[in-house]
């Protein structure tokens, strides 16, 4: 393991809440297996706003009390089979979302206020579980009922992103919802494919699509370090190999075999 | 002139978006996303129909990140959008989270994704659903995660406009409120709709045949559309032209 990530995962510690993005957006892979060796339990997971591989891996590992998530799945390799079990076992605790509700606690968040409302969810069994969101009038009109959803404030945004440059500004492109997490949290910690020498902010190019380094932590070089996923503008998704751990991961027997010959501690 | 089941669900997808400026599919919809790239092969020259597919790097215009798609659809700008569903009732309720009962369910299934928000917020929201079977078309959902209709006082500009499923077509009208059978495809008939579907429809005692498309528009889906599809979805579009080189040995295409 590089000394780079095993510095980032020393910050996590038990009971904190991670928020991890979906998978096309930049997935921290690289981290997974560090993750799991650091060996801090009774994570609580926010997807932002669906999870996938990483998050099937932490549940499969044991260090998952609870996930807040739009969807966990691995597209087109099928459903999250850890995940999927977990729930069958009642191991893990899911408080089921729909994605721009998730994405408006993280605004709450950024905005430093205490909710954010979102139209849709009234009459649908996702609200009437959340015992933590609620139903307001919009107090600016007569009979218009609005979902209201608390800020979601993570411990720790992980996310994988192209490059990084030597004041710790990130490129991030045009995935805002990186950017998001990274406000959101308390701490934001990023691996790259490569650190540039050059200040990301000095082009007006590049700038526009930079995480300032006000909001990130720590980062660490991690090549190709969102594999199996893929990283846009990069590389794409190997998705053979997420049908391998499809098929590997259908028995706890399985995953452990796949985990252990695989994922790079 | 032979025309493949998949064919006939594509040009009736590509019907049911008439008139749209901005169409949505998820990730890996295949048939949705080749009914809207015909329709926008059909609108070329009048109108511009824009396409998203979800998680796609080629089809995605934003850059806002993955909730501009969300915002869009809250501000109006997205007119037709597809959900599917492991379960889906006489009401119209979407059911994206499993079997059972819930939190614990036997079966699970992903989760809701944006269904919960796009099913309010998009005008044009059609049911695709190929497996047509009870066990998919219920009386009622395990678990809403997204309800069909709503009350007056609940802000709805969208909803259900049409259910499609590899035998039939449906449309739903929130009012009454269900399902009404539009028409029966090539090959199937009321009896067998009925013997497949869990909950109580209406329909005429002969419903129509779903119509295929003509010539020239099934000449843009075998020629200009099955390329364009290709890009994004490979797998399906090779199977695609090997099912039409079965079908078709000489390989004419009418």
């Amino acid at each position: 393991m590089s000394e780079d990530l095993r510095a980032l995962v020393r910050r996590i510690q038990p009971g904190m809440t991670l928020a991890l993005p979906v998978d096309y957006a930049g997935v921290s892979m690289a981290i997974t297996g560090p993750l799991i060796r650091h060996g801090a339990g009774d994570l609580h997971l926010v997807c932002v706003p669906t999870g996938g591989l990483q998050v099937d891996q932490l549940i499969g590992a044991g260090l998952v009390r609870s996930v807040e998530t739009s969807a966990v799945s691995l597209g087109e390799a099928g459903g999250a089979p850890r995940f999927n079990d977990a729930i069958k076992r009642g191991n893990i605790r899911v408080l089921d979302a729909t994605c721009p509700a998730i994405h408006a606690g993280l605004m709450a968040a950024q905005k430093g206020v205490p909710f954010m409302p979102t139209r849709g969810l009234i009459g649908s069994d996702i609200l009437s579980n959340r015992a933590d969101w609620q139903v307001i009038q919009n107090p600016f009109a007569t009979g218009d009922s609005i979902a209201v959803i608390p800020a979601i404030r993570p411990d720790i945004a992980i996310f994988h992103a192209p490059m990084a440059d030597r004041d710790g500004n990130v490129w991030i492109g045009r995935r805002r919802e990186l950017a998001a997490m990274a406000y959101a949290a308390t701490q934001t910690l990023v691996t790259v494919e490569r650190i540039v020498d050059h200040s990301l902010l000095a082009d007006e190019t590049t700038a526009a699509g930079t995480l300032p380094a006000l909001y990130v932590e720590a980062i660490a070089k991690a090549p190709r370090g969102a594999w199996p996923y893929g990283l846009w503008g990069e590389y794409a998704t190997d998705t053979d190999e997420l049908i391998r751990y499809a098929a590997a991961a259908r028995t706890a027997e399985g995953f452990a075999a796949y985990m252990e010959q695989e994922v790079r501690a | 002139m032979t025309v493949l089941p998949r064919e006939i669900l594509i040009c009736t997808i590509a019907r049911l978006l008439q008139d749209v400026r901005h169409v949505a599919v998820g990730a890996s919809s295949p048939m949705p996303a080749a009914g809207a790239m015909l329709r926008r092969a059909l609108d070329e020259g009048q109108r511009k129909v824009r396409l998203s597919i979800l998680g796609s790097v080629e089809h995605n215009f934003f850059t806002n990140g993955s909730a501009e798609l969300f915002d869009s659809a809250g501000q109006g700008r997205l007119d037709a959008f597809f959900l599917g569903g492991g379960q889906i009732d006489g009401m119209a309720n979407v059911n994206l989270v499993g079997v059972g009962t819930y939190p614990q369910m036997s079966v699970r299934w992903p989760g809701s994704f944006g269904s919960a928000y796009l099913y309010f917020t998009v005008p044009r929201v059609i049911l695709f659903r190929e497996e047509h079977s009870p066990r998919v078309f219920v009386e009622k959902v395990d678990f809403i995660s997204a309800p069909g209709i709503s009350t007056p006082e609940t802000y709805r500009p969208g909803g259900p406009v049409a259910l499609l499923t590899s035998k039939a077509l449906f449309s739903f009208d929130s009012q009454r409120p269900g399902f009404r059978l539009e028409s029966v495809h090539p090959g199937h008939d009321l009896q067998e709709i009925l013997d497949a579907t869990g909950f109580q429809f209406d329909h005429d005692d002969i419903p129509p045949t779903t119509p295929g498309p003509d010539a020239a528009t099934l000449s843009l889906l075998r020629d200009r559309v099955l390329n364009e599809l290709s890009e994004t979805y490979p797998a399906f579009a090779a199977q695609w032209r090997r099912d039409l080189a079965e079908a078709i040995p000489d390989g004419a295409s009418a």
